[in-house]
């Protein structure tokens, strides 16, 4: 199972690119927490060893021959089914929302999981779905069902990124395994329809989110505090940047949450839109690099797998970025490989371990 | 297997790779065209607010301008003051903090607890004041211990000082807290609550003169308002210089004079109407109020019968008694009532509508001529003569003087005084003009009031001979570069007029009164220079008959039932320079209480410009 070959295939490029994003993002951390003061073990010590964990979860992931994930999708697709399910539950005797399974040393999230196991589901049903012209309604019915189950019990929790993720990222695969025209047209309308109607289905936590979004500054002290406060972190940086840890928004706490969702923020205070730009196109690198895994891939599995997990990173990092810059709604997205948070780092890692996988194996067939 | 390659080779499929990649960096293109938008376009205004997100100012009290006496003697300064702080986000263990400190003030934890529970107010960056005022050796002492006392702050503050305590405290008057209502006004804009104001006379009428520019202090504060440190001062700028129309050494020399009885003096110049002493006794020390006045200290002050805190000089209103005779002479001179040489017999009364009208000799002054009757005040004289003057034209003869409406004070709390008329008591009373009233107002007495500044006026008027000056207070106001932003020019409010006859014969009058033997007012004769004066001893109540008075125990007559002792005058007479007006409240004898102290001021006032002249020599 093991041959030189795949030594000489691994992929450089893919993890030079991650262990450089993910580098700047842990320097951004030091920068972001560096007002903390002197805790036990700093914050961007903790997202080290998540991005070591993650590198190590990685590399076993590049030891199998992703080939035999085809087997297992189900069987993790229905697992974290469960785990959303049992999360609900938990949530309902719990009081408020739990998006959470605590196992000790790590908080599980099932809506993380399942974006993993969407993704390998979706792969094996492309892959096996012999369809060069295009999908129907007819073939869509199943994988629609298997991805509005999960999405369901995630709006439940309430969950509304998460929710959104899985299905732009599933919706990105099924517009590359293909649609006929009409059946586009038909789900363009029912997403349209689907987005009116879930507006009066939405907490109104939710709806204050969205309406804070269209006008931030009506409540500016309350829902509108974050997206205002990191706007100004942001346009305060101008061209060059305040300087590392120089950050005034950042430093003096005016901006919220920023080791997690708006770390991004803190960088573009700091770095200014020259270091954005430069952050930017890593980003963007890395997802064309996905693409380029997806094209060379050994085989139409390997090939679905490759865009699903590229799909996955590139859609937290718009919604992500859009959010902290007021382009779309604040969801609570994290940036991949750039906010903290131990989940996200996994996740990330476990989609990079599986293109790097894809990547090692492209002449293998 | 086989399958799979062929569709991954189709163009369909292959331009799906092609379409992703560009729609991904078409995507990011639109990212970063917002950043552009945030970080290059939008740059200023959140940049601008980034900065005052993170930027408090604090307001530096500014020093209120000094003020000086006519020849730049400092008699209201500011002194440095102690004040010890709380900030209160350094402090963790409060109880502790208090415990240790309220030894060290004097003070008790209760007390300490309220003003940091009242501090809480305001913002976290603003230190919450714990002591005010204290002396060097607490300051020093807390200094010492600053280990032991997390979060607490020694300050200075500017604080106004008193360097003549209550000496002319009336004409200067005192500050306060600003009050709700004075915040909300656009003349307090710089203001905030706990900020001193001027209250009351100068430092309230000239406050805006006074106040100078506070300074900022531009702190960086974190999201909770934790101040972390100083960005930028911009210093504080003192108020203006004010220089008095007072003349220190006359002002100390009034004020000794005076002692402690109760009353009030004026000094004009009398070619300029510039107030040069102002005594109104008793007085108060104005720094009582700079920290906010205790309570049972102020009840002390605004119970008192004798009212410390009235100006006695513009708001005391007395009977101006024979004063008055002054007016009454000039008036009945230019109406022809009566030559120089006429001479009335004085019995020791006058009796007209069944009331008999008591000359004060019991048993009269005999013949009594005009220069007579003003030496000696023969009350019978004046009776004779207001009559036949009648009450109109005795009046307006009186308000053409200044009497009967307010001379124009600079500063607030004149009081107009009282000048009768027939048409005035229909007006108030509804009735009509009885002859007696004519009789007692033509001694200065009955209906007629007036205030020692009104007499003073007067006085000085027939000192320049027909010029009714109003009175001044401010000499100028400069700037700290001595530009001169306020001088005021004399002002002549109107000209009496009389011929240099009838003057020069109530001028011979009135030096008689001070220097000729049976003159009441020989009490301020003075050997180096003639003073032209008149006494006067104004009734408080009226007595019933001649024989019912009241007695005390020691035979004398009780204080609040005492008349009041007035005494005009200016000098030197031949060439005057200052006109003097003096009332002691209560003082018995016009000649005996209030002619020494008309004495005192105008040889202090000889004595200076004798020494003066030697200096210029």
């Amino acid at each position: 199972m093991f041959d030189r070959r795949l030594v000489s295939n691994f992929d450089w490029v893919l993890i030079l690119t991650v262990l450089l994003l993910a580098g700047v993002g842990i320097a951004n951390l030091y920068s972001a927490t560096a007002s903390w003061g002197a805790v036990a073990t700093p914050l961007y010590l903790k997202q080290l060893l998540w991005l070591s964990g993650g590198v190590v979860i990685a590399l076993i992931i590049c030891l199998f021959d992703y080939r035999h994930l085809q087997h297992f999708a189900v069987h993790l697709y229905v697992i974290s089914v469960v785990m959303l399910v049992y999360v609900l539950v938990l949530g309902k005797t719990s009081m408020g929302a739990t998006r959470w399974i605590n196992l000790g040393f790590f908080n599980l999230q099932p809506g993380e999981v399942i974006k993993v196991a969407i993704i390998l589901l979706l792969a094996r049903i492309f892959a096996e779905t012999a369809n060069p012209v295009g999908f129907g309604f007819f073939e869509l019915w199943k994988p629609a069902v298997w991805i509005l189950l999960p999405v369901g019990l995630i709006l439940k929790e309430p969950d509304l990124g998460t929710a959104a993720m899985v299905v732009f990222i599933a919706g990105t695969m099924l517009l590359f395994a293909g649609l006929k025209r009409g059946t586009l047209i038909g789900l363009g309308l029912i997403g349209i329809l689907t987005a009116i109607g879930g507006w009066f289905g939405l907490h109104d936590y939710q709806r204050a989110r969205i309406r804070t979004f269209m006008n931030p500054e009506a409540d500016p002290l309350g829902s509108g505090y974050h997206i205002i406060q990191s706007k100004i972190a942001v346009g305060s940086g101008g061209f060059w940047g305040k300087g590392y840890i120089q950050g005034s928004q950042s430093q003096l706490s005016f901006l919220p949450e920023r080791h997690t969702d708006f770390a991004f923020s803190v960088f573009a205070e700091e770095w200014g839109f020259v270091g954005c730009f430069g952050l930017l196109f890593f980003y963007l690198f890395l997802i064309v690099w996905g693409l380029y895994i997806a094209r060379r891939a050994a085989d139409r599995f390997g090939l679905f797998l490759a865009v699903g997990v590229t799909a996955m990173i590139f859609w937290h990092i718009v919604v992500n970025l859009g959010m902290v810059i007021g382009l779309l709604p604040v969801v609570g997205v994290p940036l991949p490989l750039f906010s903290y948070g131990g989940t996200s780092m996994v996740t990330t890692m476990i989609g990079v371990g599986l293109l790097m996988n894809v990547s090692m194996r492209r002449f293998m067939f | 297997m086989g399958l799979d390659l062929r569709w991954k080779e189709l163009p369909v499929v292959q331009r799906r790779f092609l379409i992703y990649s560009v729609a991904a960096a078409m995507i990011f293109l639109l990212l970063l065209l917002r950043l552009w938008y945030l970080q290059i376009i939008s740059y200023e205004v959140l940049q601008e607010r980034s900065v005052r997100n993170r930027t408090r100012v604090l307001a530096l009290d500014a020093p209120r301008g000094p003020i000086y006496d006519r020849n730049g003697i400092l008699l209201v300064d500011n002194r440095p003051s102690f004040q010890i702080s709380v900030m209160r986000q350094d402090v963790e263990d409060r109880d502790a903090l208090f415990k240790r400190l309220a030894p060290l003030l004097g003070t008790n934890i209760e007390g300490l607890e309220a003003r940091w529970q009242e501090g809480k107010r305001f913002p976290v960056y603003r230190p919450v004041v714990l002591a005010e005022d204290v002396s060097r050796d607490v300051m020093e002492t807390v200094q010492e211990h600053s280990v032991e006392l997390p979060g607490i702050l020694t300050e200075v503050r500017p604080v106004r000082d008193y360097l003549e305590h209550g000496s002319a405290a009336h004409l200067i008057g005192y500050l306060g807290e600003v009050t709700e209502t004075e915040l909300q006004s656009d003349e307090f804009t710089d203001y905030r609550p706990g900020d001193s104001v001027g209250k009351t006379a100068l430092e309230r009428t000239f406050d805006s003169y006074l106040r100078g520019a506070k300074g900022r202090k531009l702190v960086e504060v974190d999201v909770q308002g934790k101040l972390l440190r100083q960005l930028q001062v911009e210093p504080a700028y003192p108020g203006n210089k004010i220089y008095l129309t007072l003349d220190r050494g006359l002002q100390r020399a009034a004020d000794e004079a005076f002692g402690d009885q109760s009353g009030a003096a004026i000094a004009l110049d009398i070619k300029t109407g510039d107030i040069l002493a102002m005594v109104s006794r008793p007085t108060f020390n104005p720094a009582l109020f700079v920290r906010g006045i205790a309570g049972d200290e102020w009840k002390k002050l605004a119970q008192d019968p004798r009212h410390p805190l009235q100006n006695k000089v513009i708001s005391g209103q007395y009977p101006p008694a024979s004063t008055f005779k002054i007016v009454v002479a000039l008036a009945a001179l230019r109406e022809g009532v009566v030559g120089t040489k006429r001479t009335i017999d004085c019995k020791g009364d006058f009796v007209i509508g069944g009331s008999r009208y008591r000359c004060w000799k019991k048993r009269g002054h005999g013949p009594t001529n005009l220069k007579k009757a003003l030496r000696e005040s023969c009350d019978v004289w004046f009776y004779n003569v207001g009559l036949e003057l009648g009450i109109d034209k005795l009046s307006a003869a009186a308000k053409e003087f200044g009497l009967g409406s307010p001379v124009g004070y600079p500063l607030p709390g004149e009081r107009s005084g009282v000048i009768p008329s027939q048409e005035w008591k229909r007006r108030y009373y509804n009735k009509p003009w009885y002859a007696g009233e004519t009789v007692i107002a033509s001694i200065g007495q009955g209906f007629v009031l007036s205030t020692p500044l009104q007499l003073a006026v007067m006085m000085a008027t027939v000192a320049n001979q027909g010029k009714v000056l109003k009175p001044q207070v401010i000499r100028r106001i400069e700037d700290w570069d001595g530009n001169v932003l306020v001088a005021p020019e004399t002002e002549v409010i109107r000209e009496v007029k009389y011929t240099p006859k009838v003057w020069k014969a109530v001028e011979d009058g009135l030096v008689a009164v001070v220097n000729e033997p049976h003159g009441t007012g020989h009490a301020a004769h003075l050997d180096d220079v003639v003073v032209a004066g008149k006494t006067g001893t104004s009734q408080v109540v009226r007595r019933k008959s001649d024989e019912e008075e009241e007695l005390d125990d020691k035979g004398e007559i009780p204080y609040r039932l005492r008349p009041h002792a007035l005494f005009v005058a200016y000098a030197p007479a031949e060439k005057p320079e200052i006109a003097v007006a003096v009332v002691v409240e209560h003082g018995q004898s016009g000649g005996r209480a209030a002619g020494p102290i008309a004495k005192a001021i105008i040889a202090r006032y000889m004595a200076d410009k004798k020494a003066a002249l030697l200096e210029e020599d």
